[in-house]
């Protein structure tokens, strides 16, 4: 039900936003110099002559179906493009996170360990970086370093075959990877680093050393999974806000993902496009936040009697 | 790196250095962007020298592409973050704090309507709204970007009041207050305002690092301020291509924005220890 009501609201977020946008979206099908009759037929054609609550109406119904309509400029099928832009933005998000992962937290666990040592300190000052660092400046610069002065990788583009290509798909996939997940490691190592140091202070962590636990035992079997909840949650809104930033990221290595979709989108006055990839985006969101919500409740049960979450 | 004694947060000493590192880095930049206001070494739209020079004692940053001298847009690109920054900041303010009063004194459903629409807000990340109110706007100018990431930001600023409000208005002194005889607005302005006014100002601060950061994204994405508003962001784009002749304009911008977001970021750690000492900061 939450979910529903919340796609419901986000869609009328968007309407109201889209509607914003000046001049008339009828105006991208039209040359310049159209004649009255001209702009009378397009603006029947993309449903624009109608009245506000008809077209909201039409929208929603539209949206439920899964119908995104076909685009202006193109006429290809929104649903279709975004199918194949997705082939490019799904597997750039999944990488940068898993690089995420794999750096945010054993470092994060370090440096929570260790903050008495210096690569404890260390570590956590680099990643106070991460909330203070624009992620296409980390691409520019890791370009300028594998691209243009080692020549190890390619500094952008994706083959037109996409994965069919497989090899170049896949190094075309490093670098923006690594970007992403540079950065979004970072910002996560705080949380994960946070989250370890409350475990380490915490009664249950001492209580299970004077049973006679190992300290590496005791961080394993009752840390982790005490730990893992805060930081879940935020997992969940960090791989959230990848997937839409990939938008810039695209651009820094001029990758066909959903964000260049948008971005050509918003400056052509696609409407259909526009919305098609900002509903999209916002339904792949919200079932994010939905799985880190679920994910939770089976690590911490006592979060389980909390109200039910399920739609 | 002074910033190193920050992991040492129970340290009070190591808190004054941060503050004190942060209140350098913020008022350097401050200080240029004043000081671009009377003096430039150079007409940020004219060549000042050959194209894409290296550093030099007349450049000492070097030109860009079009011979225009690297430094002067750098310090025009201080006085544009620290705008976008202000700006950005007092619009999502106003709104916010407004919204999130409105909402914590709301009837129940209202209340939860409010909550729910704002978390959604919050789920579109600020650069895709900031990218549709800028599309919005017919000519792209620095007050659409302002305006655009303001609006954004309000969202965040709107529910951290609801949340800390409510929290204020559960105390006895308001009932207190109620019962002899204060207006609403009154209790608004001398009890709830004062009382939720410490967190908000360190939340703004992190929220202007947030906005200059955004800023530059949206102008490296060619949807920002036209030129001759040198944006850090701008800058970036435009020396992308030449990096390689000219590696100095693709790192000098991300130099400047990350010192000053760095140096909100420390300024808001600063100022929260300062207001709460209790406060254990991790």
């Amino acid at each position: 039900m939450i979910l529903i009501a919340s796609l419901f609201i986000a869609a009328i977020v968007l309407f109201v936003l889209l509607r914003l946008l000046p001049g008339d979206p009828a105006n991208a099908l039209l040359g310049v110099g159209a004649t009255q009759q001209q702009i009378a037929a397009a603006r029947a054609q993309v449903g624009s002559d109608q009245p506000l609550y008809v077209q909201f109406v039409s929208f929603i119904g539209n949206l439920a179906r899964l119908d995104l309509g076909t685009s202006f400029v193109s006429r290809a099928s929104v649903l279709g493009e975004i199918g194949n832009r997705m082939s490019v933005t799904l597997p750039l998000t999944f990488f940068g996170f898993v690089v995420a992962l794999v750096l945010a937290i054993p470092l994060g666990i370090l440096a929570a360990v260790r903050s008495d040592k210096w690569y404890g300190a260390a570590i956590s000052v680099i990643s106070q970086l991460g909330i203070a660092i624009p992620v296409f400046w980390v691409g520019i610069l890791l370009v300028t370093l594998f691209s243009i002065n080692l020549r190890w990788l390619p500094s952008g583009g994706f083959p037109l075959k996409g994965w069919a290509n497989f090899g170049e798909a896949i190094t075309g996939m490093i670098l923006p990877s690594l970007t992403i997940g540079l950065v979004m490691g970072a910002s996560l190592l705080r949380y994960v680093r946070a989250a370890t140091l409350d475990v380490l202070g915490s009664d249950f962590l001492r209580t299970a050393r004077a049973l006679g636990a190992s300290f590496p035992e005791a961080l394993i079997r009752h840390g982790v999974r005490n730990g893992a909840v805060p930081v879940i949650s935020i997992l969940g809104i960090e791989l959230a806000s990848t997937f839409l930033g990939a938008v810039v990221i695209e651009r820094v290595f001029s990758l066909p993902g959903l964000g260049s979709m948008l971005l050509l989108a918003i400056q052509q006055r696609d409407y259909p496009n526009v919305q098609g990839v900002l509903f999209i985006s916002t339904l792949l969101v919200l079932l994010i936040g939905f799985a880190a919500d679920i994910a939770q409740r089976l690590i911490d049960p006592r979060l389980r009697g909390r109200g039910r979450a399920l739609a | 790196m002074s910033s190193a004694t920050m992991t040492a947060p129970a340290d009070k000493k190591s808190h004054s250095l941060a503050l004190m590192a942060g209140i350098l880095l913020v008022g350097l930049h401050v200080a240029i962007g004043l000081l671009t206001l009377v003096w430039l070494p150079y007409d940020p739209t004219a060549m000042a020298g050959g194209r894409l020079e290296g550093p030099s004692l007349l450049h000492w940053l070097g030109t860009d592409r079009l011979g225009r001298d690297l430094f002067t847009q750098m310090m025009i690109g201080s006085r544009i973050a620290l705008i976008v920054g202000v700006g950005a900041v007092a619009i999502g303010a106003v709104i916010g704090v407004t919204l999130g009063l409105l909402a914590a004194f709301a009837s129940k459903w209202l209340d939860d309507a409010l909550a729910a629409t704002l978390d959604i807000l919050i789920a579109f990340p600020t650069l895709l709204i900031a990218m549709l109110v800028v599309a919005a706007s017919d000519t792209a100018n620095l007050w659409s970007a302002i305006v655009a990431l303001g609006i954004a930001l309000s969202a965040i600023v709107a529910r951290l009041t609801r949340i800390l409000a409510k929290r204020v208005l559960v105390m006895d002194y308001i009932t207190a207050a109620r019962t002899s005889g204060s207006s609403w607005p009154k209790i608004v302005a001398i009890h709830i305002l004062p009382n939720i006014w410490p967190t908000l100002s360190v939340n703004f601060a992190l929220q202007f690092g947030l906005a200059v950061i955004a800023e530059a994204s949206l102008s490296y994405l060619g949807l920002g301020a036209p030129p001759p508003n040198a944006s850090w962001g701008r800058i970036l784009q435009e020396a992308q291509g030449t990096v390689y002749t000219a590696p100095l304009g693709a790192i000098a911008p991300g130099i400047a924005l990350v010192s000053l977001a760095i140096g909100v970021n420390l300024l808001a750690d600063g100022l929260r220890d300062a207001i709460d000492p209790t406060r254990r900061a991790r």
